[in-house]
């Protein structure tokens, strides 16, 4: 669809201007708009991983439900504890795929079963599942990441996701609506990761608590998909029940060439629309920030940090931070370096698809020359499950987007959040340190 | 439902679903399983110390963060009867509302009360009274939720819709 029919989406008559997620609501059946409100709105797919799937499920049977509204409409992603890292992991995968035959789901997504497969929020996009204009329902907090493909994605329960499931809507109260932009032109090293955490420094960790996101502005609109999905990932930390990006061109070519395509439904605020809060977040000459544990709201100028910050590990990877452009922001750092001695670097690649490009690229190669270890796409030790646990004591860098206390394990480790150059130039100094004292100014 | 009473277990503000539930037990299924390890990442020993009848009172955006619906089970499992925080989290709150475990907003309750009192709630009255002195107002519920928690939660909700058909 060319950009110049960019438009509303229709209404009969013409009333208050509305912003996008009043738009999304609207062609979804919530006929009540005014924050506060409640309704029933419709969704356009389901998504499940084997945390909330597996609760989900019973639920689903306590329901009376002997279906699903949608076999084509559910999405299951395996991505938690896998690979399965004991037997109780392996029963709740083993649950949601005894489910997607029952229900002839086949949607269904694990690492080494099917060769795209991976952390849910980056693989579903990947399948085209997600258009703009899409109202997803997801059994997972970060299920707001989709708001980088104009999508409203909402964060949910097992119990909310089991009644998506059998009746294909969701109850929700109509949020506040927030805009957000970002006017001036960042400092090197920033990315999308930066933007988000920001926004935190601004209004923390409950600033924004039920409300919608809307971004926008230049650094918005110059970002890749990429760094869309890292910005409205976080949504949730401030609170947010979602967030939105605009669908332009850079997302329509993105979403070309993906196995499904779903029709766009293209949107853009109306003129006038009316925000609860409008803020201008000015970014001029912002340097890469860094979210101190333990919360991702305590955020400063990692070059405000106080020098010596040993880091015993960093971990590039997740549902934020583990695309293709992290990867590649990462070997840029590591390209002809070693890590630290007595830093351990794990990188987690988001889905396989971005393995394979990353391993075509030569970025596998550069990640284990300099000393790190690659780990097949997985949620891992970014919620504490596995493959990369902090021990007391110790201290982490992560692209990760939560820091709370003993998140990555023990409740006496301290995590960093930070973008993937920061992340790359801890691996390499040992300490946290602003990326340009590695890679030069 | 309408009346509650119990003793009050207070915690601090900012406690989200990891510190309630942390991310390694999400492998567990069973509510009692979930249930013994209820706190556990914000404090092992409040959370041991919690009896079944008890009323946690928190303070702000109590269960922020992960979706776990795991965190309202362990509460339910090991007998809370009621939260009373000064604000939920947006995922928190419809994970309880659906379940049915008791919510109830009160900034004043968080700022004046401690472990050890013991709280009435009259949600029909939008009251909550402190046995050892004070009385509360808690707002009244929206229709949609009022209905929804009167259902018992969301899933009779949803029994109810599909057996009706509608």
């Amino acid at each position: 669809m060319p950009l110049t029919q960019l438009h509303s989406i229709d209404r009969p008559e013409r009333a208050t201007p509305r912003t996008m997620t009043s738009q999304i609501l609207e062609a979804h059946g919530i006929t009540d708009l005014r924050p506060a409100a409640y309704g029933l709105a419709t969704c356009d797919l389901v998504l499940l991983n084997e945390v909330s799937g597996a609760m989900a499920l019973r639920s689903f049977e306590k329901m009376g439900a002997t279906k699903v509204f949608d076999p084509d409409r559910v999405a299951l992603v395996i991505d938690h504890f896998v690979p399965a890292k004991d037997v109780r992991s392996a029963e709740l995968a083993s649950a949601l795929r005894s489910f997607a035959k029952r229900m002839g789901i086949t949607n269904l997504w694990e690492i080494g079963v099917t060769p795209d497969a991976g952390i849910e929020h980056t693989l579903l996009p990947e399948l085209g599942l997600v258009a703009p204009g899409d109202l997803i329902p997801g059994g997972d907090s970060h299920t707001c990441t989709y708001g980088a493909f104009g999508a409203l994605g909402l964060g949910m329960g097992s119990t909310d996701i089991a009644a998506a499931m059998a009746t294909g809507d969701v109850w929700l109260r109509v949020p506040e609506a927030i805009g957000i932009r970002f006017d001036g032109a960042p400092a090197p090293w920033t990315t999308g990761k930066d933007l988000i955490l920001r926004y935190l420094a601004e209004v923390g960790t409950s600033g924004a608590v039920y409300a919608a996101l809307e971004f926008s502005g230049e650094v918005v609109s110059d970002l890749g998909v990429d760094g869309r999905m890292a910005l409205c990932n976080m949504a949730v930390e401030a609170g947010a029940k979602t967030a939105i990006v605009a669908a332009d061109s850079t997302t329509l070519d993105w979403l070309a060439d993906k196995p499904t395509r779903k029709a766009p439904r293209l949107l853009a605020p109306e003129s006038g629309a009316v925000y609860e809060t409008e803020t201008v977040i000015d970014v001029t000459g912002m340097t890469p920030l860094v979210a101190r544990p333990h919360s991702p709201g305590d955020v400063v100028p990692v070059g405000d940090l106080a020098p010596g910050t040993k880091v015993d590990q960093v971990y590039v990877g997740n549902c934020a931070n583990g695309t293709i452009s992290d990867l590649r922001q990462l070997a840029s750092v590591l390209e002809g370096r070693r890590t630290a001695p007595g830093t351990r670097l794990i990188v987690v690649p988001a889905t396989q698809a971005i393995m394979r490009q990353a391993t075509a690229e030569g970025i596998v190669d550069t990640v284990l020359a300099a000393g790190g270890l690659m780990s097949p796409p997985t949620c891992g030790a970014c919620f504490g499950g596995h493959m990369g646990i902090l021990a007391a004591g110790e201290t982490a860098v992560a692209t990760t987007n939560r820091n709370y206390k003993g998140r990555m394990g023990s409740s006496g480790s301290s995590v960093y959040l930070a973008n993937a150059y920061v992340a790359g130039a801890a691996a390499v100094a040992g300490e946290i340190v602003a990326p340009d004292s590695v890679l030069g100014g | 439902m309408s009346l509650v009473e119990g003793r009050v277990v207070r915690i601090g503000d900012d406690v989200n679903t990891d510190l309630i539930l942390p991310g390694q037990y999400l492998n567990l299924t069973t509510p009692e399983d979930l249930g013994q390890h209820l706190l556990e990442g914000y404090d092992p020993e409040v959370g041991q110390a919690i009896e079944a009848g008890d009323i946690l009172v928190a303070g702000r955006d109590f269960g922020s963060g992960s979706s776990r619906e795991q965190a309202p089970v362990a509460l339910l499992a090991r007998g809370v009867q009621a939260v009373v925080a000064a604000s939920f989290a947006r995922i928190f709150l419809r994970n309880a509302l659906n379940l049915g475990l008791l919510v109830f907003e009160s900034a004043e309750v968080a700022a004046d009360c401690a472990t050890g009192d013991h709280l009435r709630i009259d949600a029909a009255a939008g009251r909550i009274a402190r046995l050892e002195g004070g009385e509360f107002a808690i707002a009244p519920q929206p229709l949609f939720i009022r209905d929804l928690v009167g259902r018992g939660g969301l899933v009779p909700w949803v029994r109810h819709r599909l057996e009706d058909g509608t």
